[in-house]
């Protein structure tokens, strides 16, 4: 019985802050004009599909957010696994170093960047100073794609990283001594015991660099307008409540979708990393 | 050789992460206002940082968000775990997903989606709208850390404690609470790191007069701002403190507790 009531808030809480938000956000998306007299329609939708424009933007967000889930993954799979299988007194340090930068705000890490990739900033400089002359990298999407890569990588690291740890010992020994080389050990035993915990990385670095503003209007000048700056600008300086919901909801079935299959391709048994 | 690779490239990666706030440091003591050309040492814009009285309050905004934030989704989220963890119901993997939501949700949609709220409610956004929103954000990763936990309790203490004559309200505090704790610490850490972290949701959910860093520095376009890198280098620096502090108390207890071990 006090078991239930436990849950009680957690009930409220879930119904109140976040079902009801979102029903809110999808019954716009389908109503016109909510100061006059509220009727039907899809027009927010229609809206979206009928400009090649959006959907470009759309194409460009999960472009950049795929090329940088890639990335992270080349990057922190390798550091995930040596931290894994180190067995270093420094270790503890190193794991903590990763976490600290989420203590610096994201916008503040973001903005940090400028002082490195704009045309006064280090790297233009020392190009500058061999020969290569100013180099302004902001509004490339090189530079938006790095800084999302930058921002997110430690939440594809740390997953990864916690399943790799129970990986045990004993089954690598035992592939080794049937004659498997470290090679085959990785690609048979390793790699796909921690799928799990590489499909947790990719939801925790695909969704928000889909969705994130501010990395292209900083870095990336505005140049590069992704789904989440058009989102952005329809709520908040246009206040079109129902285009921003139809964006939305397009924008999350899309992600969802895509997840959904990436998720498809993972056995049951492991089940999803995140939600161990 | 192979160590050495493998080290190096942690190196590498740990330089990675903390090349543009270095980067930026060094800058925050460049009298020139543009980054490239180096004017000479000045602490100017530390001088100029401390008269800005909307950025100490930012920060403090920041900080009693995050810890009022942590705390009360800390204990929704750990009871609400202990009553999920604790019992094989076909109900609880559902409200658990529903639950999960804010975590797998993009940030954007959201925060918009309890901006609307907020408005259609009639409250004014302010800093109760934020700190409320930094809960429900914050609780998923409490469950998160905290539902292992009761999924490894061992009920026989529990049975054992009661056989012994304690109350269960006394059972539950001196048996399964200490049981529960790393992992509801875990948690509190966890929802305190996402909520320091945070632009984006704050940014949908903060009123005028309620300004955290991140939104302060966005809505002033601060981060174009000389004082920007004052700003990020201090943060860096009582975060770093703070993790040496951290450091040397746990390895103090680690020898203690290896005395305690050898006696």
């Amino acid at each position: 019985m006090k078991k239930t009531i436990c849950m009680i808030p957690l009930y409220v809480w879930t119904l109140v802050f976040i079902l009801v938000p979102l029903a809110i956000v999808i019954y716009y998306a389908f109503i016109s004009d909510p100061h006059g007299d509220a009727s039907f329609s899809l027009d927010g939708f229609r809206d979206f599909f009928s400009n090649p424009v959006f959907a470009e933007v759309l194409l460009r967000s999960l472009k950049i957010a795929f090329i940088s889930t890639l990335v992270c993954i080349l990057l922190g799979y390798p550091a995930a696994y040596f931290l894994a299988r180190s067995k270093s007194r420094f270790k503890f340090v190193v794991i903590i170093l990763m976490l600290l930068p989420m203590w610096i705000n994201f916008l503040i890490r973001t903005y940090s960047w400028l002082s490195l990739l704009e045309k006064t900033g280090l790297i233009s400089t020392l190009l500058t100073y061999m020969g290569f002359g100013p180099v302004d990298f902001t509004g490339t999407e090189f530079a938006v794609i790095l800084v999302s890569v930058y921002d997110f990588l430690p939440f594809m690291i740390m997953p990864i990283y916690i399943t790799l740890l129970k990986l045990d010992q004993s089954h690598l020994d035992a592939a080794a001594d049937l004659g498997a080389n470290p090679a085959k050990v990785f690609f048979k035993i390793t790699l796909p015991f921690s799928v799990p915990g590489i499909l947790s990385g990719v939801a925790m670095v695909f969704v928000p660099s889909v969705t994130t503003f501010a990395i292209s209007q900083t870095v990336g000048n505005g140049k590069f307008p992704l789904i989440g700056d058009l989102i952005q600008e329809q709520y908040m300086v246009v206040s079109n409540w129902q285009f921003g919901g139809a964006i939305s909801i397009v924008t999350m079935a899309v992600v969802l979708l895509l997840m959904y299959f990436i998720n498809r391709t993972d056995s049951d048994e492991n089940g999803g990393g995140i939600l161990q | 050789m192979k160590k050495f690779f493998k080290s190096s490239y942690l190196v590498l990666i740990i330089l990675f992460l903390y090349a543009p706030i270095l980067v930026t440091a060094v800058y925050s003591f460049n009298s020139a206002k543009s980054r490239g050309v180096w004017e000479g040492f000045t602490f100017d814009w530390y001088k100029e940082l401390l008269e800005r009285d909307d950025i100490i309050e930012a920060l403090s905004v920041t900080i009693v968000c995050a810890l009022i934030a942590a705390l009360v989704a800390t204990i929704i989220g750990s009871m609400a775990a202990y009553g999920i963890g604790s019992k094989q119901k076909k109900g609880n993997s559902f409200i658990l997903s529903l639950a999960y939501i804010p975590m797998l949700n993009a940030d954007i949609v959201t925060g918009i989606s309890l901006m609307l709220l907020f408005t259609i409610a009639g409250l004014e956004l302010s800093f109760m709208t934020m700190v409320l929103s930094h809960i429900t954000f914050c609780i998923p990763y409490v469950i998160l850390s905290v539902l292992p936990k009761v999924r490894q309790l061992d009920w026989s203490l529990y049975d054992a404690a009661r056989d012994l004559g304690c109350t269960p309200t006394r059972s539950f505090w001196k048996v399964i609470f200490p049981e529960l704790l790393p992992g509801i610490l875990t948690g509190f850490l966890l929802a305190l790191t996402m909520s320091l972290d945070d632009f984006i949701i704050s940014n949908f959910t903060t009123g005028s007069g309620a300004n955290n860093l991140s939104t302060l520095i966005y809505t002033a376009k601060m981060g174009l701002k000389p004082e920007f890198r004052a700003l990020s280098t201090v943060i860096f620096g009582i975060i770093f403190i703070i993790l040496i502090i951290v450091n040397v108390v746990a390895l103090k207890k680690q020898k203690n507790n290896k005395r305690g071990n050898e006696i």
